[in-house]
């Protein structure tokens, strides 16, 4: 991958608590290519949300970034003071927000809200934005007469949907998308990723999308990073992780769904629960759960290893290498 | 399948007045439901939200009353037994844990109190030691440890199992169970299904499961009951109807749900269905799937298509298919 719109080198946030820093985010790095779909998927708790707020320069005390850099097309985000950030949110950078209904403003239209961003960021005239707003309603499939309406006049997947207008109004280069379907129902999930999927075809941004039901992606993602207690445990291309997972977590995690095909079988689920992170972990973090444990998982940390073009990060793979 | 019927409900509307500045019409949120539940068996209520399906629950527990029909618990119609006796035999277990446990008051507590309320004969010890035993059967061990944690300290998923150990301590007949898993992590929430088919299995309950999730539906329910804008479209053996589903609805939600491993590796794209549930205000007769339905012929636009028998175990709301 020669061109990169994204580098994310060595990345660790940490939560400043009484009882002393709690790492949610330890040492991770990944690069996102223009027009990518970069899936991130975890449970709760395994910082996942802290990482995309880290990379939009969002996090707010007690969070910071304890180490690491974030490239944006070789620009260092972290760096960069508050009126450099303000130029790049919305117009290269944009963020789809979890629930729709908190993160829209109740009191304004949206249509109001739609030009709000354009007015902090562009200088466009009236005419002009509303011309864009339309043609951004008309994007994700919603009648520009909405324009008009207040959010809880829409239904969830149209909020949600509306959330996304807004974040392609200025035609970004980069979206970042935290779990925006965890909140729809079955059949509006399935349709928003088609749109998401559409746009993204014809307007070619890239996507990092955070969520914790892996089925949500598997068919819409060029790239899948499973993360366990803050750390990147396996990375690769979607389609090989699905087809052949290495990490015994994303094994677990894939073995946790009951099927609506094929033959009824006993699930166990993963056991346990993740680990705190406020103590410095020795080993392997998913080692107290994981059923193949050896020795070496609890004294020594795993290192990163290839198979297959899949990154992963387990003493059982690396000895067999 | 045993035949003894624990819960049966009969031409069951429930219909909200909404609106107001003159402009008022009438919500029908469920529409002439008849089903039934059997002993020790787990009956899936599924549907988009909207349907229905926690209206359903908020009437069976006693929150609302029905417009019309009938409800039976054990033969007797639920508006004449009390409302403490009801809830101890048909007890509810919500969807949100985190919202549903008292903060302030350990684990114990509310354990205590439903035993103190439905089983007087206890006396102070008993108690304690029952609440050990429920704990234990939901899976929280020790129990003797988690009884006096305080809720803050259990994760979703130990909290939403404490939320079965405090429905299972009236030992009730039928548990209520309005998506208990939806909150819960992916990797969590197939623990909580299990434990739900062994409660079935070793303690004899039932179970009403309300969920959106048609693959965990398959996964514990005996039978299924398909929900859409208030009506049953379809009901039957979950796994007849996973393997065969009739109703075009059905089978959009089969081709949204989450796919099995295998699968997704050669699966395309599945569906370009942007619609939505119906808010069935002041309805007009037709089948209210009509407008999304891809093989709706005219007739399903002017008359309202009733629930049928097409075999011993199945029924089917639809004109065109059977």
């Amino acid at each position: 991958m020669s061109e990169k719109l994204l580098h994310v080198n060595d990345l660790s946030v940490a939560y400043q608590t009484a009882k002393g820093d709690a790492t949610a985010v330890k040492n991770v790095s990944f690069d996102l290519a223009p027009g990518e779909f970069l899936a991130i998927v975890g449970e709760s708790g395994c910082g996942k949300s802290t990482l995309l707020f880290a990379i939009a320069q969002l996090l707010s005390n007690p969070a910071r970034i304890s180490g690491g850099n974030i490239y944006y097309q070789n620009q260092d985000l972290n760096t960069l003071n508050k009126e450099q950030l303000r130029q790049l949110r919305w117009r290269e950078i944009s963020v789809v927000m979890q629930s729709a209904m908190n993160a829209l403003n109740p009191v304004l239209t949206i249509e109001a809200q739609l030009s709000d961003v354009c007015k902090a960021h562009t200088d466009w005239d009236e005419g002009k934005i509303k011309q864009r707003s339309q043609e951004v309603m008309q994007m994700v499939s919603i009648d520009p007469i909405h324009l008009k309406s207040y959010a809880f006049q829409l239904s969830g997947g149209m909020r949600q949907r509306a959330m996304i207008a807004m974040a392609m109004i200025l035609n970004p280069k980069l979206v970042i998308m935290d779990e925006p379907t965890s909140a729809l129902d079955v059949v509006a999930q399935s349709s928003l990723m088609v749109q998401i999927q559409q746009l993204r075809k014809e307007l070619g941004f890239s996507v990092l999308f955070v969520t914790h039901d892996m089925h949500v992606v598997t068919k819409f993602s060029d790239r899948l990073a499973v993360m366990y207690a803050g750390e990147i445990v396996e990375i690769g291309k979607t389609q090989e992780i699905f087809a052949n997972p290495k990490h015994p977590y994303t094994i677990g995690l894939l073995d946790a769904f009951p099927s609506l095909v094929g033959v009824k079988k006993e699930l166990t689920g993963i056991p346990g629960n993740p680990p705190s992170l406020l103590n410095n972990i020795l080993g392997c973090s998913f080692a107290p759960r994981c059923k193949q444990v050896q020795g070496i998982c609890k004294t020594q940390t795993p290192p990163e290893v290839i198979l297959d073009s899949i990154n992963v990060r387990c003493h059982l793979l690396s000895s067999r290498n | 399948m045993n035949e003894q019927i624990i819960l049966e409900v009969t031409n069951f509307s429930k219909h909200f007045k909404v609106g107001g500045f003159g402009k008022t019409g009438i919500l029908h949120a469920s529409d002439n439901l008849n089903f039934s539940v059997n002993e020790s068996e787990i009956v899936a209520l599924v549907g988009e939200s909207g349907s229905g399906k926690s209206t359903i629950a908020r009437t069976l527990a006693g929150i609302y009353k029905p417009t019309t029909g009938e409800i039976l618990f054990t033969g007797q119609n639920i508006s004449s037994i009390g409302k403490k006796e009801l809830r101890g035999n048909m007890p509810m277990v919500f969807q949100d844990p985190f919202a549903s446990i008292n903060p302030v008051y350990r684990v114990g507590h509310g354990i205590d109190r439903t035993l103190k309320l439905h089983r007087p004969e206890l006396n102070k010890n008993q108690r304690k030691d029952a609440a050990v035993d429920l704990l234990e059967k939901v899976g929280l061990i020790p129990g003797v440890e988690i009884i006096n944690r305080y809720p803050h300290e259990l994760s979703g998923g130990q909290r939403q199992r404490l939320g079965f150990a405090q429905s299972l301590a009236s030992k009730p007949k039928l548990i209520l169970a309005d998506e208990p898993v939806s909150m819960l992590d992916v990797s969590i929430r197939i623990g909580l299904l299990n434990l739900m088919r062994n409660l079935r299995d070793q303690e004899k309950v039932s179970i009403l499961y309300i969920t959106h999730d048609l693959a965990s539906a398959r996964y514990i329910a005996d039978r299924m009951i398909v929900l859409y804008a208030g009506q049953i479209v379809e009901e039957g053996p979950s796994e007849d109807i996973v393997k065969n589903p009739k109703h075009p609805y059905t089978k959009l939600l089969m081709q949204t749900a989450p796919q099995s491993r295998e699968q997704i590796a050669n699966f395309g794209s599945n569906t370009n269905d942007m619609g939505e549930p119906p808010k069935v205000i002041d309805p007009k007769p037709g089948c209210r799937f009509s407008n999304r339905c891809p093989v709706a012929i005219s007739k399903c636009q002017d008359e309202d298509p009733q629930l049928k028998s097409i075999d011993a175990f199945r029924k089917l709301s639809c004109f065109v298919e059977s």
